[in-house]
């Protein structure tokens, strides 16, 4: 197995990892009472930037160790630069990532359309969040296992 | 979509080549390793430019390193 698959591999279970333990974490904080209460919104908002900064803070570290164990395991260097074929296999996987992420943004604000609470288009925006960077990862997985 | 309809014959070619590694032909062409194994294994058709790029490091013309459709028998 490639450097990239097993990084794909790696970045795919931290996604789910970091989202549930981070999951778990908050929901016991959730406030109580009325659902649009400004407390729920200071709530649902802290819980998107906490997640965002937790989320890229965790994948460094991640991505650190992980490098310092495949050199160790394997006695070979990581790629340091990006060639066409990584730069392809980006580009898709940001693209589906993307599309996900749009296709979950849409549904949010159709949420509000049909007069769902406020906090249920809140869960759909972190839930698409979510499966875009799971998209993503499984989509850079897939190429560099089966090709371009 | 069906398989990629570009094949080469860089692992012969690395053989014929002193056993050229992997990697000696990733650093000539300015690839990574990983690029070169997707190559050999069919996985990936090189851009024009890593195409010249590789045929050049074996000193040979484009044709006689990729080939369009079926290998060309020999």
């Amino acid at each position: 197995m490639t450097y990239q698959e097993k990084k794909s591999i790696v970045s795919l279970i931290s996604a789910v990892l970091i989202f549930v333990f981070y999951c778990l974490y908050m929901y016991p904080q959730y406030p109580g009472g009325a659902v649009e209460s400004s407390e729920a919104f200071r709530f649902w908002g802290s819980f998107v930037l906490s997640l965002t900064l937790v989320s890229i803070l965790a994948h460094i570290l991640i991505s650190i160790v992980f490098n310092i164990i495949f050199r160790i395991t394997t006695g070979e260097k990581e790629p340091t630069f990006a060639d066409e074929l990584d730069q392809l296999i980006d580009l898709k996987a940001f693209r589906n990532s993307f599309f996900v992420f749009v296709l979950g943004f849409l549904l949010a604000m159709g949420s509000l359309v049909i007069d769902q609470p406020s906090q249920v288009m809140f869960m759909i925006l972190i839930a698409s969040g979510f499966i875009s960077d799971v998209t993503g990862s499984f989509t850079k997985l897939y190429h560099y296992r089966r090709g371009v | 979509m069906g398989k990629i309809l570009v094949g080469n014959h860089i692992r012969k070619l690395r053989f014929n080549h002193n056993e050229m590694t992997q990697q000696q032909l990733a650093d000539k062409v300015g690839v990574t390793r990983q690029t070169i194994v997707a190559l050999e294994k069919g996985n990936y058709s090189p851009s024009l430019e890593l195409a010249f790029r590789i045929a050049h490091a074996f000193g040979l013309p484009l044709e006689e390193v990729f080939f369009y459709g079926d290998p060309p028998s020999e």
